[in-house]
């Protein structure tokens, strides 16, 4: 199991840098936005799997929830600002 | 339940790759979003649920099961705050301008 859990890991890392492609060469602001959440979510569940890792999930699951909350109010506070700007994409 | 667990985790793994496939292939910024609201949640609620029936039941298992639930509510509340503002702010959905029915149509090529 604990092979198979570094396994896993490593490929939901691959993915995430398939996302900061998306987050760096972006076609619009919005697209990057959406990447960047993207990113968040991975972050969280590599988070998690690295807790189980490291046989230390007490503490890295409350990590886990914090970066949640954070992702969560960031991208809500960029889709506000860039409806309020109007900003040409 | 090792089994069930890894079954669980390859599941959510599939849908974090097509998510991930699909913000890097699709045409526009609304299939994009479309490929991330749903596949990405999806993905997520698997692979935190397999882990969760990984650990057994404890404390931590009830901590996932709370980030579970709050992925579920934020995650579309985020896409849809994000693509709500491109629409207001004129990014137009794409449309095929080598059909002759869409030539007069508003939109953006695709790439």
């Amino acid at each position: 199991m604990s092979s198979f859990l570094v396994g896993i890991t490593i490929f939901i890392a691959v993915l995430t840098a398939a996302g900061l492609y998306r987050v760096a060469m972006g076609k619009t602001i919005f697209d990057r936005i959406i990447a960047a959440t993207l990113v968040g979510t991975n972050g969280l569940i590599l988070l998690t799997l690295i807790g189980f890792l490291f046989e230390r999930i007490s503490m890295f699951i409350d990590i886990a929830i914090a970066y949640a909350l954070l992702n969560f109010v960031i991208v809500i506070a960029l889709g506000k600002y860039f409806d309020l700007v109007q900003e040409k994409p | 339940m090792v089994v069930l667990a890894i079954v669980l985790v390859v599941g959510g793994a599939f849908f974090l790759t097509v998510s991930a496939i699909g913000l890097l292939r699709l045409p526009d910024f609304y299939a994009r979003v479309h490929a991330v609201g749903k596949s990405e949640t999806l993905g997520t609620i698997l692979v935190l649920s397999g882990l969760a029936v990984y650990n057994g039941w404890e404390l931590s298992t009830v901590k996932v099961l709370f980030i579970m639930i709050f992925v579920l509510i934020a995650n579309p509340t985020a896409t849809h705050a994000i693509s709500r503002a491109a629409l207001r702010s004129g990014l137009a959905p794409w449309t095929r301008k080598k059909r002759p029915e869409n030539k007069d149509r508003k939109g953006t090529e695709a790439e």
